[in-house]
């Protein structure tokens, strides 16, 4: 069983959000993604600055057996990515909802992340695949 | 004969068990209008016998040429050990293993090969080689353009005195990734762009510059300062060099303050013999920091569970097989058999071989342009420092000069004028280590008859 904490919310492509309750959020990929990809060895992250529409890849993560696009769960300016993840894209593996953090939004509207799935909702997703 | 092991009947079957009628349903997806339409511009085939004998009569008509012919291609001495080596069949094949690490042998030369790439380039990483120089190019110019993320243009900036099949196969393999070549002239006088003409860009948003180093002419271009101009606008530097030259020249790693940060070239004076234009192969390095953003394979070294030394596939950064329509290049193996020649080549020379070579040559093509310009008329065109190529005048139309010089038995050079309109009767000459004193006079003698 993988770790879904129930404070965050969820994209259907396995993105998880954290509102921080300054106008940003952080983004992230869940503990079972990452289980599924296996063992990262690269992480390729947005520029600070650039403007994501939810649903744009945002970046890509790869791991010894696969490449997976990273899309932003929505709407928001990059404001800061992890960039302990170049040299260390395993924090990923070892820490998908703390120390591997992937980026920070600022958030245009927090409306949209109500509309994202819940723990239990995305529990569900994982359950019906 | 289609190489198809499956038979009608197997066919039917799998069409069947999968609910699909025909072999051709399977396209479907593909637009009617981008499917090609069969071969119709190849002819028939012919039987093995008559293609032996037709290669044979090509390949004598190009018996007994002395060559001074270069522009980017170069014949150098092979020692026999080279291929007699590289056709061996633990060498013998095209590509990387698709079972990698099952093939140790294969993957410690594109080790070797890599570190002496790394090492004559003075770069940090190389891959395990591309198919040309002009593909190199082509790969460099895409790789700076996704590595320079601030960079909106997608344009790249080109020294005028550039290789012009690279230049060409570059824009047909760009053009098409919205990436477009910018270029800077070169000046009249010496053959290289001077760096006001360079500094007329300042300011503009480009990815990177080419450098060739020697450039087409054979001339030097100031790699030091356009390198540290460049950088100080924010352009990644791509050198395209001659791997010859820099047993001479200063690695591309050393220009200006920190580098070239992409250097490419074709790998054919290495030890590949001219062939018709090829195969041959390319290489490309760069520096660790946009590695990720490299095509191709590079091979590393490793231990085991046990401690003991082996060879294992580093990186093979976003090819198809795990990117897809994502991957960022159509390379996806490399130029295996020309590279392992172009290794035992390397390893046969070493450092000293490949000086003593690139001196020679030098000093050839000096040689051979004292000769030819004591002939009343004949001119060298550009002034300042070259490689082991230069460009001189002759009166009258330079490709019928060089014809009647091929009746001489010499192949004299490379016509420029179709390249570069502003050259009527520019010759590029050029005189490896394989030209003797005797063909040089041989050459002078053909080329004063010919113009009497």
């Amino acid at each position: 069983m993988s770790e879904i904490p129930g404070n965050l919310r969820y994209a259907k492509t396995h993105e998880w959000i954290r509102l921080e309750g300054d106008g940003t959020a952080t983004v992230g990929i869940t503990d079972h993604a990452q289980d599924a990809m296996g063992d990262l060895v690269y992480v390729q992250l947005p520029e600070v600055g650039e403007q994501k529409t939810a649903g744009d890849e945002t970046g890509v993560v790869e791991s010894v057996k696969a490449a997976s696009d990273i899309y932003a769960p929505v709407d928001g300016e990059i404001i800061e990515v992890n960039s302990a993840l170049e040299d260390t894209p395993e924090l990923v593996n070892e820490d998908p909802y703390e120390r591997g953090w992937l980026f920070k939004l600022r958030v245009n509207d927090e409306a949209q992340v109500e509309d994202l799935l819940t723990a239990d909702q995305y529990q569900a997703q994982l359950d019906n695949a | 004969m289609p190489f198809i092991p499956h038979t009608p009947d197997d066919v039917r079957e799998m069409l069947a068990t999968i609910g699909v009628n025909s072999i051709d349903a399977l396209f479907d997806e593909i637009p009617e209008r981008i499917r090609a339409e069969g071969l119709k511009h190849t002819p028939a085939g012919l039987s093995e016998m008559a293609v032996t004998r037709m290669m044979r009569e090509r390949a004598a008509r190009d018996e007994g040429l002395t060559c001074f012919l270069g522009a980017g291609a170069y014949e150098h001495h092979v020692p026999a050990a080279v291929w007699e080596l590289a056709t061996r069949g633990e060498f013998y094949t095209a590509y990387t293993p698709y079972q990698a690490e099952a093939s140790q042998g294969t993957l410690q030369v594109i080790y070797e090969y890599q570190s002496m790439m790394a090492h004559l380039t003075g770069m940090d990483v190389s891959n395990a080689s591309v198919y040309d120089g002009g593909s190199g190019l082509s790969e460099a110019v895409l790789m700076a353009v996704r590595t320079h993320r601030k960079s909106k243009s997608k344009r790249v900036l080109v020294l005028g005195a550039l290789n012009p099949r690279w230049k060409r196969a570059t824009e047909a393999i760009v053009t098409n990734q919205d990436v477009g070549l910018v270029e800077v002239p070169f000046d009249a006088a010496n053959g290289v762009t001077a760096l006001a003409d360079l500094q007329a860009f300042a300011g503009e948003d480009f990815a990177g510059l080419v450098i060739a180093q020697p450039n087409f002419f054979g001339q030097l271009e100031d790699v030091d300062a356009i390198t540290d101009f460049a950088h100080a606008q924010g352009w990644l530097v791509i050198a395209a060099v001659n791997p010859t030259s820099l047993a001479i020249l200063k690695a591309p790693g050393q220009w200006g303050a920190t580098g070239a940060d992409i250097v490419v070239g074709d790998g054919q004076p290495l030890g590949i013999p001219l062939s018709s234009g090829g195969p041959y192969f390319g290489f490309l390095c760069c520096k660790m920091d946009i590695v990720r953003n490299m095509p191709g394979r590079i091979i590393g070294r490793t231990v085991d569970l046990e401690g003991k030394p082996g060879f294992v596939l580093t990186l093979q950064a976003r090819e198809q097989h795990i990117r897809r329509a994502k991957a960022t290049s159509n390379i996806c193996t490399n130029q295996g058999l020309a590279m392992t020649a172009a290794t035992i080549y390397m390893s046969l020379m070493g450092p000293h071989g490949l000086e003593e070579v690139a001196t020679l040559s030098h000093l050839n093509t000096r040689k051979t342009l004292e000769a030819l310009c004591s002939i009343p008329g004949v001119t060298r065109v550009f002034d300042g420092a070259f490689f082991h190529e230069a460009v001189i005048r002759v009166p009258g139309d330079a490709r019928r000069v060089l014809a009647q010089l091929a009746d001489r038995g010499i192949l004299g050079g490379y016509a420029l004028e179709r390249d570069f309109p502003a050259l009527p009767g520019c010759v590029l000459v050029c005189a490896t280590e394989t030209r003797t004193d005797a063909d040089i006079q041989k050459y002078r003698t053909a080329l004063a008859a010919v113009l009497a």
